[in-house]
């Protein structure tokens, strides 16, 4: 018979990777997610922090980096040497500070359709309009507030 | 006689009234483009590759050869199984259907089939447990049990090389449009459509995984990342996960509807079950 776990070792995740760490947070923490917070989009930009505070750049990094949580390399490429599995359904996102203010970045993230309405790009942060959401995840956005603005934080330092 | 319905059946059925007006309408609008010859649907989609094309040397040589194929145990299980007088009939598949490798020839290639007591598609576990509940008197196997995987397994590999083959029946149009639309239909938290990434993004890598085109080509087959054999079903299921979309019960007439559409967009492909897959 093969050697099905010599190649399993070297396997890169699968889809269903990415949920399993956020439902078994999902059960044990956060019972009521709190409403999401308003916001005002200004042209092609939120310009105010979500929480009226800037982020944390290095925790920024994290959530990008993360499969689990942020889930940007699924899609997208960016400068993570230390993951070398990463997406090609989406620009690369070095250099993505120099390209976007931070504003165009936070409404990039919250709601990426309203730059571009066919997008697979998911909403980081909406909770309504969705169908046949699992349980684990109904009314709540995909990061909070606070994670949002530690990604713009992280995302503003990407320079080439 | 009524097949036998997995409990949690009637779960989905109360989730889906939210969205049956929108897909009621997509229904009508669709099932006017899905009246195509499976020819006609074969000559439409030339650039179509299995799962199969996607792979390396090594997985491929270790779905050709039955020796190396994982899966084979579970055939070979299946074709014990299909000789044992089982039920309160006390009669074995092969008292009525003699030898697999020529009654079963090609059946699998034509499931989901139209099931006129049922009055809708039924899929190959389904048959098979109907086998089992009317004629053997031996009540349903679980889905994703060793057993029915073993039987499906047993069943399918005798279709294996020929062509995909389903019905072009106007009893299947609803349900093929019904699939189609559940294909189509954003979905889960990451509002994600499967054909957002099987149609427009096949080819590409997912973070590392080469996203396959989602032909159902080789099912029951083997999985390393399950480390076993599963169903189409279990398969959809992952990627409903991956969207963190609720996924279907098994069994679900949505399922069956999607694993229809799915096949049907196959039809003329050769199957390749029990096929091995990351
Ligand atoms: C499901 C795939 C997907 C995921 C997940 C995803 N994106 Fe995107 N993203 C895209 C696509 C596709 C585009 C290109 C815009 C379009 O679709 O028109 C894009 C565009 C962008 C852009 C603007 C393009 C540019 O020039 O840099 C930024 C910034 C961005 N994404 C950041 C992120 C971050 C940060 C995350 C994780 C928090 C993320 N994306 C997750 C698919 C994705
Ligand atoms: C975010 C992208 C994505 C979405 C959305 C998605 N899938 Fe997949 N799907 C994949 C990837 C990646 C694989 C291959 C996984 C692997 O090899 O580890 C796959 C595998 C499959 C396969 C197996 C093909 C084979 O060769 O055996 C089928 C069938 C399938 N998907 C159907 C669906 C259906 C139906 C939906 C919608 C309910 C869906 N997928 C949604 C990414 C996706
Ligand atoms: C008492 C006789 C009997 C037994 C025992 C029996 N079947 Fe059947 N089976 C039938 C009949 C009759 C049909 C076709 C008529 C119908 O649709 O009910 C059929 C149809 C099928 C089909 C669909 C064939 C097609 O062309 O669509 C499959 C697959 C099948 N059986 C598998 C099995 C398996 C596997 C077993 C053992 C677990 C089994 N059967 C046991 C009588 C039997």
């Amino acid at each position: 018979m093969p050697k099905a776990g010599s190649r399993r070792s070297r396997r890169r995740f699968s889809v269903e990777a990415f949920v399993l760490l956020p439902m078994a947070l999902a059960g044990t923490v956060a019972l009521a997610e709190p409403p999401l917070q308003p916001y005002a989009v200004v042209g092609d930009s939120i310009p105010r922090p979500l929480t009226g505070q800037p982020g944390d750049p290095d925790a920024g990094r994290r959530i990008v980096a993360d499969r689990q949580e942020g889930l940007c390399l699924l899609c997208h490429s960016g400068p993570f040497p230390e993951q070398p599995l990463q997406g090609d359904l989406a620009p690369a996102l070095d250099g993505a500070g120099e390209r976007w203010s931070s504003g165009q970045l936070r409404l990039r993230i919250v709601d990426a359709r309203r730059v571009s309405p066919g997008t697979i790009m998911p909403s980081y942060y909406r909770t309504q309009g969705l169908v046949q959401v699992a349980p684990a995840f109904v009314g709540r956005p995909i990061l909070t507030a606070e994670q949002i603005e530690d990604v713009v934080a992280y995302l503003a330092t990407l320079r080439r | 006689m009524p097949m036998p319905r997995p409990s949690a059946s009637t779960t989905y059925e109360k989730s889906r009234t939210s969205t049956r007006h929108p897909l009621a309408l997509t229904i009508i609008l669709s099932t006017a483009l899905l009246a195509l010859s499976p020819a006609q649907a074969a000559n439409l989609t030339d650039n179509r590759r299995s799962g199969y094309a996607f792979m390396g040397p090594p997985l491929r040589a270790m779905q050709d050869d039955d020796m190396t194929n994982p899966a084979s145990l579970w055939q070979r299980d299946g074709e014990t199984l299909w000789a044992e007088p089982i039920g309160e009939a006390g009669r074995s598949c092969a008292d009525c259907h003699g030898d697999a490798a020529s009654s079963m020839r090609g059946v699998a290639a034509r499931y989901p089939a139209f099931d006129r007591t049922m009055n809708r598609p039924i899929d190959l576990e389904q048959r098979i447990n109907h086998c089992r509940t009317a004629y053997q008197k031996a009540g349903p196997l679980a889905f994703e049990s060793h057993d029915l995987l073993a039987l499906s397994t047993h069943v399918a590999r005798q279709s294996r090389g020929l062509p995909i083959a389903i019905e072009n029946s106007k009893a299947l149009h609803p349900f093929l449009a019904m699939g189609r639309s559940l294909f189509h239909e954003r979905q889960g938290q990451l509002n994600l459509s499967c054909a957002q990434c099987h149609d427009d993004n096949a080819g590409r890598s997912l973070g590392g995984a080469t996203i396959p085109q989602a032909h159902p080509t080789g099912y029951p087959l083997y999985r390393l990342e399950w480390q076993g054999v599963g169903s189409l079903q279990r398969r959809l299921r992952n990627c409903m996960s991956g969207m963190r979309a609720a996924p279907y019960a098994f069994g679900a007439e949505a399922f069956v509807d999607l694993e229809l559409y799915l096949m049907w967009r196959a039809n003329g492909m050769p199957m390749e079950s029990p096929a091995v897959r990351p």
